[in-house]
């Protein structure tokens, strides 16, 4: 799709923002607490940081909760009343200032949610987000989106992405219908497009490896020291799991209150000791070593093999977040 | 599945229970819903997710043929907390299914040829199921082995199948128990099913092999059959990791880049030699 270019002022902004919540969305955005920045709902402009590098969290959870219900039931002594939860409305949510590495987390993340048996949970609630993403103008040592077919201002999966130009105003690059429909609607604040080039205004992330080299090296590398010498710190908390944009393993519960109850899906990760264990006892990945090297070989072989998209989008956080140290660039790297 | 959110198991009444050994029972169930019932098709291999509404789901093959309509069946063993809830579920209750989901064995394709089908233990409900689709179209194939082990008498599961398979003069069926699992009264064989295998040394001439049991047994059965002359891609195994969705999404049940879920659970020995050693 033909991607269309405006400016839009520093102070029209804080307009979009109350003509998206006057239309009855809901904004998710970067907030800052004590010593976190992370994605919430706001309800004010006021209440956007904009000082900030990624959120601490993913956005992930707009599309895919951290639990979820997937239906609810009714047992009486004849049978069993299920209630699907597919019919129940989802808001129109605009997530407001991801990152081009959160946008572009979507594209593997409803690759996954799809393919053979769409989720209609996940997709309805992926077909009401709008994504506003805003360009990076920094980068940390953890940052690695040009690694993997990403850049700071890659405009994949984002509806319109933001840009903070020299002036204070901003670039808006339109890109996809969703971002049109919010355009027309707001038409008086998107104005001729300015004549300043992005380029100079985005971060320049290193580098550090190529992503299709390091899918081809990894073919032969499952029996390999490698797994268990990076691993050796891991706690098996489950943390870059959980702040990952990407990962979405996950647990089916049920929860039973007397007679009626609800069956839920819950966030998991490969990185738990009992991810894979059987009721006899057998673990197929027995040691933490086994674990991390299936956190790799998902994201960066088997993922681009099956879509051709990798399962990372070099966004940082789970080296961030990491309790241990462990950091999945320097795994990569070493490979 | 019908229903657009795939995580609804269609509701079933379960018909009949047969305690077939110790802790291990079959299920015939019975869809709630005609439509439901009369749409549903299945394939040789495949499995299910069987529930109980508010404790949990677990992933049984499903154990009867497809070639019987109107019921399917499965057997299962109590080892943890869902089975157990199963395990206390009464004739008339109605339970959840989802499925079928998984890949099938290739019974198309072995028109004409012999078949040897091993198994041990609890490992007999995958193989009854392609064991009486092939019985039902019994003229399509030559002859008919089956190896079956258990650890004792009582844990052999479908007796009065055995019984039956037994009086067939168109099937050559051979049981075992393990040294010291035999009753007084016991007919059949004392030893480990490969060694068994080694004894009976069905030809590979024309022949397929379906094995299926704990991954010990499969440990020292390939090489019995690799001995016996049976070619890699002649070999048909199934692989049981823990899953939950059952339609790879879940992540868990993945050997190497192999979803069970998915592209098994059914493996030929010429599959499984590619796959890293993580099932
Ligand atoms: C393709 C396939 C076919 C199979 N066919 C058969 C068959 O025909 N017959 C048969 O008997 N078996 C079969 N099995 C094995 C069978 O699925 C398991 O034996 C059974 O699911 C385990 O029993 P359970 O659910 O009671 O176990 P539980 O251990 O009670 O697990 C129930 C659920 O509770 C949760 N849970 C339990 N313990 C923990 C824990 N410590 N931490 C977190 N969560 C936990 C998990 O979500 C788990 O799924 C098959 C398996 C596969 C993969
Ligand atoms: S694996 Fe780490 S760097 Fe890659 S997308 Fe997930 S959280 Fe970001
Ligand atoms: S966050 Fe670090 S310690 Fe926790 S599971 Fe991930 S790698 Fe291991
Ligand atoms: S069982 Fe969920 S991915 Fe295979």
């Amino acid at each position: 799709m033909q991607i269309d270019n405006y400016l839009i002022r520093q102070t029209s902004l804080e307009k979009l923002f109350n003509n998206l919540i006057g239309n009855g969305k809901t904004v998710f955005a970067p907030q800052a607490s004590e010593k976190r920045i992370l994605f919430e709902k706001v309800k004010a402009f006021s209440e956007i940081t904009d000082n900030y590098l990624v959120t601490t969290n993913a956005a992930k959870s707009v599309v895919f909760p951290r639990t979820e219900k997937l239906f609810s039931y009714k047992k009486t002594k004849e049978t069993t009343e299920i209630t699907d939860a597919s019919t129940e409305a989802v808001p129109e949510v605009v997530l407001w200032g991801t990152r081009p590495c959160d946008a572009a987390a979507f594209i593997p993340l409803t690759d996954t949610f799809n393919g053979d048996y769409p989720d209609i949970l996940y997709n309805n609630r992926r077909g009401k987000v709008y994504l506003l993403s805003f360009s990076c103008a920094t980068c940390d040592e953890y940052c690695f989106c040009t690694s993997v077919n990403g850049s700071p201002g890659n405009t994949a999966g984002s509806d319109i992405l933001f840009t903070k130009l020299s002036t204070g105003d901003y670039l808006a690059e339109v890109i996809t219908e969703k971002g049109k429909k919010l355009v027309a609607e707001n038409q008086t604040l998107f104005e001729a497009a300015p004549e300043e080039e992005k380029e100079p205004n985005l971060a320049k992330v290193k580098t550090y490896f190529n992503q299709d080299e390091i899918q081809a090296k990894l073919q032969n590398l499952f029996e390999n020291p490698v797994w268990d010498e990076k691993s050796r710190a891991c706690l098996g908390c489950g943390s870059c799991a959980f702040v990952c944009p990407v990962c979405s393993c996950f647990d089916i519960q049920d929860e039973k209150h007397g007679s009626k109850g609800t069956r839920l899906r819950c966030w998991d990760s490969c990185g738990f000791s009992l991810f894979t264990l059987h009721t006899s006892g057998h673990n197929p990945r027995e040691t933490q070593g086994a674990r991390w090297r299936q956190r790799i070989l998902h994201k960066f072989l088997y993922m681009p093999d099956k879509s051709k998209v990798a399962g990372c989008v070099g966004c940082g956080r789970c080296s961030r977040v990491c309790p241990a140290d462990i950091n999945i660039l320097e795994t990569v790297t070493s490979i | 599945m019908n229903n657009p959110n795939i995580y609804i198991p269609y509701l079933m009444r379960i018909e009949k229970i047969t305690q077939e050994a110790p802790g291990v029972k079959t299920f015939r169930l019975k869809f709630e819903n005609k439509q439901e019932a009369e749409e549903f098709e299945f394939k040789a291999g495949q499995f299910g997710e069987y529930s109980i509404v508010g404790v949990g789901e677990s992933t049984f093959c499903i154990a009867s043929s497809p070639t019987r309509k109107g019921y399917i069946e499965c057997t299962f063993r109590q080892v943890g907390r869902v089975t157990s809830a199963l395990a206390s579920a009464e004739e008339g209750d109605v339970i959840g299914f989802r499925g079928p989901y998984g890949n099938t064995f290739p019974i198309d394709e072995w028109k004409g040829k012999n078949l040897v089908f091993i198994a041990g233990g609890i490992a007999l409900p995958p193989m009854r199921c392609v064991i009486w689709n092939a019985l039902d179209l019994r003229e399509n194939f030559e002859d008919i082995t089956i190896v079956y082990g258990a650890r004792t008498v009582a844990d052999l599961v479908y007796k009065h199948e055995l019984e039956e398979w037994g009086n067939r003069p168109d099937i050559k069926l051979v049981t075992t128990v393990d040294p010291g699992g035999e009753t007084p009264d016991w007919k059949g064989e004392i030893g480990f099913v490969p060694s068994v295998l080694e004894k009976v040394a069905p030809s590979a001439e024309n022949t397929i092999a379906i094995v299926c049991g704990p991954p010990i047994m499969i440990k020292f059965t390939f090489p019995v059959l690799e001995k016996l002359g049976f070619a890699d891609h002649n070999i048909y195994t199934t692989l049981e990791n823990r899953m939950k969705c059952g339609f790879g999404k879940c992540g868990r049940c993945n050997v190497g880049e192999k979803y069970v879920c998915i592209d098994g659970p059914v493996f030929s020995g010429e599959e499984l030699k590619l796959l890293p050693a993580e099932y």
